[in-house]
């Protein structure tokens, strides 16, 4: 019974600049082109990271009667029960919310099970790729603290700010032909910023997203 | 007494300042008779909550249930914040403040959903020196000064914010070099907000530089229905009734024009600020938004009126055919006490200061039936 991990094909990704300017919207469909839309000041990122589990196949196997622990020649109920293919799903939102006083965005998420149930830091550390824990351990610029989310009044785990200015300064002086002095295109900033961030927590963007700037 | 001394016995004021707390145990926690009886605490203005735990500890352990303290207060059923300093807990939450506070405090049953984790002490702390770093970037453009705090440095300062003491703190402060603000400072308000960050505050050396952004916490309590007297204000049954906005002020100065805490309130909140020019505060005026004029950009359309507050923080009443269409400031509170708007905001802020750095407002407002304030712009 070797549970599967399995990434859903909706991986949607929705970035909205909250800088009270107005907002900029590109969503993700699917694994990945680039398409943007206009739409209100919702901002957020969903990945369903499913775990399924094949037992219930199995379990329509045994049906047969088996004397049970004590011994005695009883008769096993051999119904099933039917697990949902879903059952272990696991959540995450993802939030993007800018940070007046860093002035940055920052990077808020949460993670849950489908019954609603909050996931701890620890087990989702488990859940990570691989490099992603190693980008959060090795890099002093990265690290995940639970703090209550600025506007939804709740614990949410949050990818800590302070570092971001410092090395998104340093992605765009190694490449000159990324902007300059007249600074920076948000657009491209923020899916810059979604790369780097991304990485710490195991969300990947797709290519494309970087074919479509300067046109 | 000159301005400077009239400074520093405010600052020794807010130091000592206290909140007489009456606190009782949650009956599902109380499991001896008789009831305990509540525990009377003096808690710090500039403390917070959970560091009231030694004192509780001993009046409660003989009745708790068995099992592993994680302290926790609510007032009135709203779980507490842990992370506001007590003091601003009680001038949001208490409009008629009441002395003593009651509180309620629970050893169990920590509610997770609502409150982020807190493991006693040091979660106060981190949550203290991780306000202070971002105070420290709001001013200086960087936290190295607070990231290179000596071991014993952070350990003192954080001593002297648990023990109240002005003195020590202000001496390993001093050392962050977190300016005070002058009035003679003038900054731009800054427009470009995603520029690349290559030119802001950050210089070879790690020193200072001044943006003449002001670290301040903001609290905003909108109400529907007027109240005349703040024994009348309803509840705050959900912290989705309060605004929080963590955004900072920048100064900047007209030509012979004070930076006011009016102006700080209006930068923060516009929409409460129709009107662009100063009150007198001596009388309270009515401003009527004239027939002729096109209507403002504002985008609530409201017609906006400004109350001014007198010395107790009562609302002179001011009659006016449709009360219920206006958005109106009721209250400002700061430190417990509803400063005159026309105080210099530099005063304001360096003097009535957090030890992290931040001023704390809280703001009563108001608004019209239909429309809510919005949080943020």
């Amino acid at each position: 019974m070797e549970p599967s991990h399995q990434v859903t094909s909706a991986l949607l990704l929705m970035l909205s600049l909250r800088n009270g300017k107005g907002s900029t919207l590109f969503s993700l469909h699917g694994h990945g082109y680039l398409g943007q839309n206009h739409h209100g000041r919702g901002l957020f990122v969903t990945r369903e990271h499913v775990h399924s589990q094949e037992d219930h196949d199995e379990k329509s196997h045994k049906g047969n009667e088996e004397p049970n622990c004590l011994g005695k020649d009883e008769y096993i109920d051999n119904a099933t029960l039917v697990q949902s293919y879903r059952q272990d799903v696991r959540y995450f939102d993802f939030h993007i919310v800018y940070s007046a006083s860093y002035r940055v965005p920052v990077l808020y998420f949460r993670t849950y099970s489908s019954d609603g149930q909050p996931l701890l830091l620890e087990d989702i550390e488990k859940e990570l790729p691989g490099n992603s824990t190693n980008v959060l351990m090795e890099s002093k610029w990265t690290f995940i603290t639970q703090e209550e989310h600025p506007y939804l009044n709740r614990p949410w785990y949050k990818l800590h700010p302070c570092g971001t200015s410092e090395w998104m300064k340093l992605l765009f002086l190694t490449d000159p032909s990324l902007g300059g002095s007249q600074g920076v295109p948000v657009e491209l900033y923020l899916s810059s910023w979604i790369s780097m961030v991304g990485q710490a927590v195991g969300l990947k963007v797709p290519l494309e997203m970087f074919n479509k700037r300067k046109e | 007494m000159d301005v400077e001394a009239m400074g520093r016995e405010a600052q020794k004021y807010v130091w000592e300042g206290a909140i007489p707390l009456q606190i009782h145990l949650h009956e599902s926690e109380v499991t001896t008779l008789p009831h305990p009886s509540p525990a009377l605490v003096l808690a710090p203005r500039m403390g917070y909550l959970p560091l009231l735990l030694p004192l509780l500890k001993p009046h409660f352990s003989s009745t708790l249930p068995p099992g592993v303290d994680t302290i926790w207060f609510e007032y009135k059923g709203l779980p507490l914040k842990w992370h506001i300093p007590t003091g601003v807990l009680f001038d949001l939450l208490c409009a008629e403040q009441e002395r003593p506070w009651n509180l309620t405090v629970h050893f169990r049953g920590y509610p997770g959903n609502i409150l982020t984790p807190c493991e006693g002490e040091d979660s106060v702390k981190w949550s203290f020196i991780n306000s202070l770093k971002e105070a420290a970037y709001i001013v200086n453009g960087n936290c190295k000064n607070v990231m290179n705090m000596s071991q014993s440095d952070q350990v003192e300062l954080w001593h002297s914010v648990l023990n109240g003491n002005m003195e020590t703190y202000q001496r390993v402060s001093s050392k962050l070099k977190l300016e005070k603000v002058g009035d003679q400072y003038v900054g731009k308000p800054n427009s470009n907000l995603l520029k690349s960050r290559t030119n802001t505050g950050e210089t070879d050396t790690g020193g200072p530089v001044k943006t003449g952004r002001i670290p301040v916490r903001l609290y905003v309590w909108s109400v529907s229905k007027d109240f005349d007297d703040l024994e009348d204000a309803p509840q705050i049954d959900s912290w989705d009734q309060i605004s929080y906005m963590n955004r900072p002020v920048e100064i900047h100065r007209e030509e012979d024009k004070c930076f006011t805490l009016r102006d700080a309130v209006k930068a923060l909140l516009p929409e409460l600020f129709v009107e662009k020019t100063l009150i007198d505060e001596e009388i309270p005026r009515i401003e009527l938004e004239e027939e002729s004029r096109a209507p403002s950009d504002d985008e609530s359309n409201t017609r906006n009126e400004e109350d001014v507050e007198e010395k107790q923080g009562e609302n002179v009443e001011c009659c006016c055919p449709s009360d219920d269409a206006e958005t109106k400031l009721k209250l400002v509170r700061i430190q417990g006490i509803e400063p005159k708007l026309e105080i210099p905001f530099s005063w304001v802020v360096n003097n009535l200061m957090n030890p992290e750095h931040f001023l704390h407002i809280c703001v009563f407002v108001k608004v019209p039936q239909a429309k809510p304030l919005p949080h943020d712009r």
